[in-house]
């Protein structure tokens, strides 16, 4: 176990039957640290993210939070524990309000547990804590209407502040800017930059400029493997990536 | 009819903040004031039912409604209920329990309690589908137990009680029907209370969001498993409550009541009744006591005329009766109800034509089918028709399709004038919103 060390993957494997989607990847984020996952359409990053967030149970390997396993453990025991995720496809409360949506995400962490015998309008705290995230997310003049009624872009919005609402120390943000303008992409980024603030991060993400952008480090998954990590400047020069992306060319990506 | 749209959040069923006094205070009075008012037999029939069903449905649209499960099962947990509070009525009736005859629908509750987490711990395991098949294989299990176990469900015969039990407490014997049409409503306007408050804990609102998408209640640190269980608990203490009170009603429980009929009773009325609002199912209880009681009184083709309503409620209206009075309450409150006055007035009449038609129509069948000792002439709303010859058929016929025609003119003039209502709220709506 190594201090500092929020998330660590050791030899993880995933097979399907015979398919081999993760093989051995080997992985250490440091705390406070924002890293980016990027590799080619299949190479098995949110795959990745759905062994490390509980989806999925690895078939080999071992994945530590914060010096303590967590492969194999459900979902919400995952949570409990302090990692939260965002979703590639918006993944809502579609039949509540954003208020709802958010208070909803701050119960567990403000200690409420399968509560029946107190309501919820008395539970200043949790209404104060999903106040203050619609602040954040810029959302508190949708505060009534229905999550399936939001607009693309503010949906994406109430996807990742389900994601920070728990204050969990690592957020894993699954494609956050997928399917967003560039106006938009670059609003986003600067939002994600807020709420993630003291917090560990990874991203999966396909848009470069937001990868240079946002990362201290940089991941490279190629088949399924952790072929680099390290800085964006000698993400970019490795030889290995560039062999991977044959045919794009990273720094031009990053410059656009 | 058009879709109704989902109501404006203003328009939301909201006692527990402005006017609450007034809605429960109302809801009080007709509960306790309808069985001091109305004391004829069937009024007294009438109104006790009604208070069991609408516990019933209410805790049916926990599961249904709030939570998204699909139960074709919850008569086991109102049924257990009422077997375990009809047996505990007899124990004390015996002198071998102290337990008030009052507290009898609380034994049912506990019964179903206890039942709902048994069982409900295999059943919420999975949702969707997979729920709705465990919930229907339970029915039969318990069901096919009942006729398997005839010390505890009494066999073909029920089991039996009195509910005068020892001395009168302050002059209460529950003896005649009034104490427990009384008796019923504060059970009645207690849980309907109990219930509400339910849907608006921590545990009620987890469960909507599993109800949306179970997958990610588990990565807000919640197991859909276990928000699903709990409520089912719930589900089934109300159901067992009302289970309760009916052995009380009648003094007499039998195995259907754990029966899959029964069961899709409560599914078919909490939806007639409307699964979208708190209130819908009350609505579904009262339509539950009319249904099986009023109209299998007057005739003998109920369940046709019973299934048909669903089929309209479902093609026209998914979101129930409720969804039609919150819709009509958003035009009014946009002032634009009054517009409708004339257009509501064609469709009913124009749909009562053709529904005394096809009526008609189908108690001709049924008297040539099961009266032909008692000839061909009928009573048919005051009219003698003979169903042997054709002018009868033919009248019938010619009411329902004149009915039918107008009713289907008066219907799409009503779906363009009202979509055009529903385009200009959204817009006023909306300027309402970026101000």
């Amino acid at each position: 176990m190594t201090a500092g060390i929020a998330l660590e993957l050791r030899g993880v494997w995933k097979r399907f039957g015979r398919t081999e989607i993760i093989r051995g990847a080997t992985l250490a984020v440091r705390a406070g640290e924002r890293v980016a996952i990027i590799g080619p359409n299949g190479a098995g990053k949110s795959t990745l993210f759905n062994l490390v967030s509980g989806r999925l149970a690895p078939s080999a390997g071992e994945i530590l939070l914060h010096g303590a396993r967590i492969d194999g453990l459900a979902p919400h025991v995952i949570h409990r524990r302090g990692l939260a995720r965002s979703f590639q496809v918006s993944n809502l409360f579609t039949r509540l309000s954003v208020f709802e949506n958010l208070r909803c995400a701050v119960l567990w962490s403000l200690g409420y547990r399968y509560s029946l015998w107190r309501l919820l309008s008395g539970l200043h705290d949790a209404n104060a804590r999903a106040t203050e995230l619609m602040a954040m997310l810029r959302l508190e003049r949708r505060r009534d209407v229905l999550a399936a009624s939001l607009t693309y872009a503010e949906q994406r919005a109430l996807e990742i502040g389900l994601a920070i609402a728990s204050g969990a120390p690592v957020v894993l943000l699954d494609e956050p800017t997928a399917g967003m303008s560039l106006a938009e992409t670059r609003r986003f980024v600067q939002l994600i930059r807020e709420v993630t603030q003291g917090r560990t991060l990874l991203a999966v993400e396909h848009d470069m400029g937001v990868v240079f952008d946002l990362a201290d480090r940089i991941a490279v998954l190629v088949h399924g493997e952790v072929i680099a990590f390290d800085t964006p400047e000698a993400v970019r020069a490795n030889p290995r990536v560039q062999e991977a992306y044959l045919g794009t060319t990273l720094a031009g990506e990053a410059g656009r | 009819m058009s879709e109704p749209r989902p109501a404006s959040p203003g328009f939301r069923f909201r006692p527990w903040n402005l006017g609450r006094w007034l809605v429960w205070g109302t809801y009080a009075l007709v509960l306790l004031g309808a069985p001091l008012a109305f004391t004829s037999s069937l009024a007294q029939t009438l109104i006790s039912q009604a208070g069991i069903a609408i516990i019933v449905c209410l805790s049916y649209n926990l599961l249904l409604g709030e939570g998204g499960m699909l139960s074709f099962g919850h008569a086991v947990y109102s049924g257990l209920g009422g077997f375990v509070a009809i047996h505990v009525l007899n124990l004390a009736s015996a002198g071998a329990l102290h337990w008030p005859v009052s507290l009898i629908p609380l034994a049912g509750g506990l019964a179903g309690l206890f039942f709902a987490t048994l069982l409900g711990f295999v059943t919420t395991r999975r949702a969707g589908t997979t729920f709705a098949m465990i919930t229907l294989g339970i029915g039969e299990l318990v069901w096919s137990m009942s006729l398997m176990l005839p010390e505890f469900f009494g066999g073909e015969g029920g089991v039996t009680g009195d509910r005068v039990v020892g001395k009168a407490v302050l002059g209460v014997t529950f003896g005649p029907q009034v104490q427990v049409s009384l008796l019923i409503g504060a059970w009645c306007w207690a849980c309907t209370a109990a219930m509400f408050a339910f849907t608006r804990t921590p545990l009620g609102r987890l469960l909507n969001a599993v109800r949306d998408n179970p997958e990610r209640v588990a990565f807000i640190g919640f197991s859909p498993q276990r928000v699903r269980w709990i409520a089912f608990m719930v589900a089934g203490f109300f159901a067992g409550v009302a289970g309760g009170l009916a052995a009380l009603n009648f003094e007499i429980v039998t195995a259907e009541v754990v029966g899959a009929p029964r069961s899709g009773a409560f599914l078919l009325f909490t939806f007639l009744g409307g699964t979208s609002a708190f209130f819908g199912p009350i609505i579904g209880g009262v339509l539950m006591v009319l249904g099986t009681v009023v109209l299998s009184q007057l005739t003998k083709a109920w369940p046709l005329y019973l299934g048909l309503a669903f089929l309209v409620m479902v093609m026209a209206a998914p979101g129930g009766i409720a969804s039609l009075v919150l819709a009509n309450l958003r035009l009014a409150a946009h002032g634009r109800l009054r517009a409708f006055g004339r257009l509501y007035a064609a469709l009913a009449a124009s749909g009562a034509a053709a529904l005394a038609g096809a009526s008609a129509m189908i108690e001709m069948v049924y008297h040539l089918e099961l009266n032909q000792a008692l000839g061909p002439m009928m009573r048919f709303g005051g009219l003698a028709l003979d169903a042997s010859h054709a002018p009868a058929w033919v009248g019938a016929a010619a009411l329902l399709a004149a009915g039918g025609i107008l009713f289907e003119v008066a219907r799409r003039r009503f779906r363009v004038r009202w979509d055009e209502a529903q385009v200009d709220i959204g817009r006023v709506l909306a300027r309402r919103e970026a101000a």
